[in-house]
């Protein structure tokens, strides 16, 4: 599984075909929502929904391309002779898509709080960092699993988005709500728990559900 | 395989649903704040447990295909998931026609039931392209079987986040369809819903008979063109299973 995380983290390094594009695709719809709405700056509720929805919509461009090297360059025929547990190419392809969402937040959050925030909320770093990391396993979880299901399909660039962006209606619902009052104009106020237990819950519904199924994806 | 009993059931939908509507337009009483246009309820309701009941059940056949590989199963979760998504489009319209006429607009976000279910027909609505995009029989039964059982798993969880969005902003002013119907109301109502659950079990039924029907035909088609040294009939692609 450590090779697996490895090979698709290494290929990422030396091709950079997720994540610039990821992050130029955020970068962009920021500026884009900065005229759609001709704010300058935007705060609480706005504020949540603009960072939430460009972050999904750029999750939906790299769980795209999640599974691509396998199907076209016969990776899972390489791994299905492995003899490795199949659910391993699962939690290994979750863990690399965990790895993009963190290095492209890395990057596209701070140009947010550059471009469009108008709170600088440093106190509420940490919980922004608590809900970012619980949403980003369960858009892991989730993508990991719409990409198995789309890389089946001869429609995959259509298949993927409109499939994953229903399941993680949820996922958008908790995520906004809890980070909204972090990022008010007055300061940051205390972070909703109950939107994070929310957000676990999801990851470990989902989790245990994709863990189950996936096996079925890969079978031919 | 699939028609029997679709005799009785088809009379005892027929019957049901007569019924109903019978009892809803001479039996139960007018709504005392809303009048007539309430009893639009007694159709809504049950073509939204109908549906979703249909999506659920359209997950079971989906584990039990993956389960055994029997295809009988996939057809079935295939005919359960497509006569929801009709029965989805009618709860929906019927839900509009009813926020328009008792609170003045054709969508009410602040109705957590009314969000939900457009998520979960959303999601729904993507089952037949995915099956469509997939051209191996065997891969497209699979892929779709696990579909239908992360979707059916997504309903109940979709219905819990939906509701806390709502119910903790603001307090659930627009609830009408609580517990405390008039006995009139209620019977009336669970006569609906037998109805409503009669005729999907019949539609499905008359589905699965049919599609196995074409099936068996265009087996027997290609025989006879064997027979005649023809090239041998091409199915075409479609999206509801091909062969059993």
């Amino acid at each position: 599984m450590g090779a697996l995380v490895g090979k698709d983290l290494r290929v990422e390094l030396r091709t950079g075909e997720a994540i610039p594009a990821m992050l130029l695709f955020s970068v962009s719809t920021f500026v884009l929502f900065h005229f759609a709405l001709d704010r300058r700056s935007v705060e609480g509720e706005l504020a949540a929904g603009v960072l939430w929805v460009t972050l999904l919509f750029a999750a939906v461009l790299g769980i795209t391309r999640l599974f691509v090297a396998e199907r076209e360059q016969g990776g899972f025929d390489g791994f299905l002779l492995a003899p490795v547990d199949r659910t391993s190419l699962f939690v290994a392809k979750a863990a690399v898509l965990f790895c993009f969402l963190v290095a492209v937040e890395l990057a596209a959050v701070p140009a947010f709080a550059i471009l469009l925030l108008g709170p600088t909320p440093w106190d509420a770093v940490p919980e922004l960092v608590a809900v970012l990391l619980l949403a980003d396993l369960g858009v892991a979880v989730l993508g990991t699993l719409v990409g198995a299901l789309g890389i089946q399909t001869r429609a995959r660039e259509v298949i993927v988005p409109i499939l994953a962006l229903p399941l993680m209606i949820p996922l958008v619902i908790a995520a906004a709500r809890a980070t909204s009052p972090l990022l008010l104009e007055a300061g940051a106020e205390a972070l909703p728990g109950r939107w994070l237990v929310v957000l676990g819950l999801y990851d470990l519904v989902f989790g245990l559900l994709a863990f189950a199924v996936f096996d079925f994806l890969l079978e031919d | 395989m699939f028609a029997r009993g679709l005799k009785p059931l088809s009379i005892a939908s027929v019957v049901l649903i007569i019924g109903a509507f019978a009892m809803v337009f001479f039996y139960a009483p007018n709504d005392a704040d809303q009048g007539f246009i309430q009893k639009i309820f007694y159709l809504h309701v049950p073509l939204a447990i109908a549906a979703l009941g249909g999506f659920v059940a359209g997950g079971v056949w989906g584990v039990r295909y993956l389960r055994d590989g029997d295809r009988a199963h996939d057809l079935r979760s295939y005919v359960a998931i497509h006569i929801s998504l009709i029965l989805g489009i009618g709860a929906l319209v019927t839900g509009s026609i009813w926020a328009k006429a008792s609170w003045g607009h054709w969508w009410v976000w602040e109705e957590p039931t009314l969000v939900s279910f457009l998520i979960v027909f959303l999601l729904y609505a993507c089952y037949q392209p995915l099956r469509f995009s997939i051209e191996d029989p065997e891969r497209q039964a699979r892929t779709a079987a696990v579909f239908s059982i992360v979707a059916g798993a997504f309903v109940p969880l979709n219905f819990l986040a939906v509701r806390m969005a709502e119910s903790f902003t603001h307090p659930r002013v627009l609830s009408q369809t609580g517990g405390s119907m008039p006995g009139d109301m209620r019977l009336t109502f669970l006569v609906s819903l037998l109805g409503m659950a009669v005729l999907f079990v019949t539609l499905c039924k008359y589905e699965l008979t049919s599609k196995q029907a074409s099936m068996q035909l265009r087996a027997l088609k290609r025989r006879l063109a064997a027979d005649d040294d023809e090239a041998w009939l091409p199915t075409g692609r479609s999206a509801a299973p091909q062969q059993l």
